[in-house]
């Protein structure tokens, strides 16, 4: 964690010289006073600075912007971030050149990084955040991708009056298919299977088969 | 590579000053093994192996974009 120490003839001197150092906002700083100034007699003998210690006050965002900067420069990745904490979520969208590599096949990476952020973040702590992570806007495209596949299998289920099998999709995926097709009259879904090879089935129902 | 394994392990143990790792470079491929604190054993393993699954994961991307085959060994 970054700190610095300062001595100044008050305190708010002190501060604002470890601020400036820091690069960093009074909101983003937890502040020590190490030593109260006094001034000695006649103002000569005596006299004693003020001492502070400033650091850097832990936030989520900053917990996970620090641990995917290391990540990012032991991949050899240039990369921006954009994080929002929101009612105890932590969104963070990876912008940059060549991040498919973050992604992976199925957003599988993607994923796999989103659990160690998560575990890194609330390391420790009492208050957990749920952290969504995101490379250029992957995740809305899969979504709308996976709804219209949804959509489309389950025209395939009723045409066909049989069962479609999805591949193996993560829970969150799984979900998403299983929101989609919820409110459908004529088809049905279930999961089958272990993780991480559990899959949908897409289900006519029988009266819609007669 | 080493450099990653040691960022994710040190951001998920108690003891960051105890991670160890250590590249082996093999004909094939190339092992990382990785050495925790005991008690932090739990911390890079995970319930069924999950965490470790997933370290396993980000290291193997990093290593495709290296053209290289990388084992991820905790001893």
């Amino acid at each position: 964690m970054a700190e610095v120490e300062k001595v100044g003839k008050t305190v708010s001197e002190a501060v604002e010289q470890a601020l400036a150092d820091l690069g960093i906002g009074a909101e983003q700083a937890q502040v020590d006073v190490l030593e109260e100034p006094t001034r000695g007699l006649f103002g000569i003998l005596g006299n004693r600075m003020a001492k502070v210690r400033v650091r850097v006050k832990e936030t989520p965002s900053r917990r996970a912007r620090t641990f995917l900067e290391k990540i990012f420069k032991a991949m050899d990745l240039s990369a921006d971030m954009d994080i929002q904490e929101d009612n105890g979520v932590l969104s963070i969208d990876i912008q940059g050149e060549g991040l498919g590599v973050l992604i992976g096949k199925r957003g599988e990476t993607l994923d796999a990084l989103q659990y160690l952020v998560s575990l890194s973040v609330n390391k420790k702590q009492e208050e957990k955040y749920r952290v969504l992570l995101d490379v250029g806007g992957y995740r809305v495209r899969r979504e709308q991708t996976l709804e219209d596949l949804a959509l489309r299998l389950a025209e395939k289920a009723r045409q066909k009056g049989r069962n479609v099998i999805l591949e193996p999709m993560s829970p969150h995926e799984r979900r998403i298919i299983h929101t989609t097709l919820q409110g459908l009259e004529d088809v049905y879904t279930y999961s089958e299977g272990e993780e991480p090879y559990r899959k949908i089935i897409i289900s006519p129902k029988r009266h819609a088969r007669a | 590579m080493e450099e990653l394994v040691e960022v994710l392990a040190k951001a998920l143990v108690d003891q960051p000053d105890k991670v160890e790792v250590n590249m082996i470079k093999g004909e094939k491929a190339y092992v990382i093994e990785l050495r925790v604190a005991s008690e932090d054993m739990g911390k890079v393993i995970g319930r069924q192996g999950k965490i470790a699954r997933a370290i396993r994961t980000v290291v193997k991307a990093a290593a495709t974009k290296q053209h290289k085959k990388v084992l991820v060994e905790i001893v």
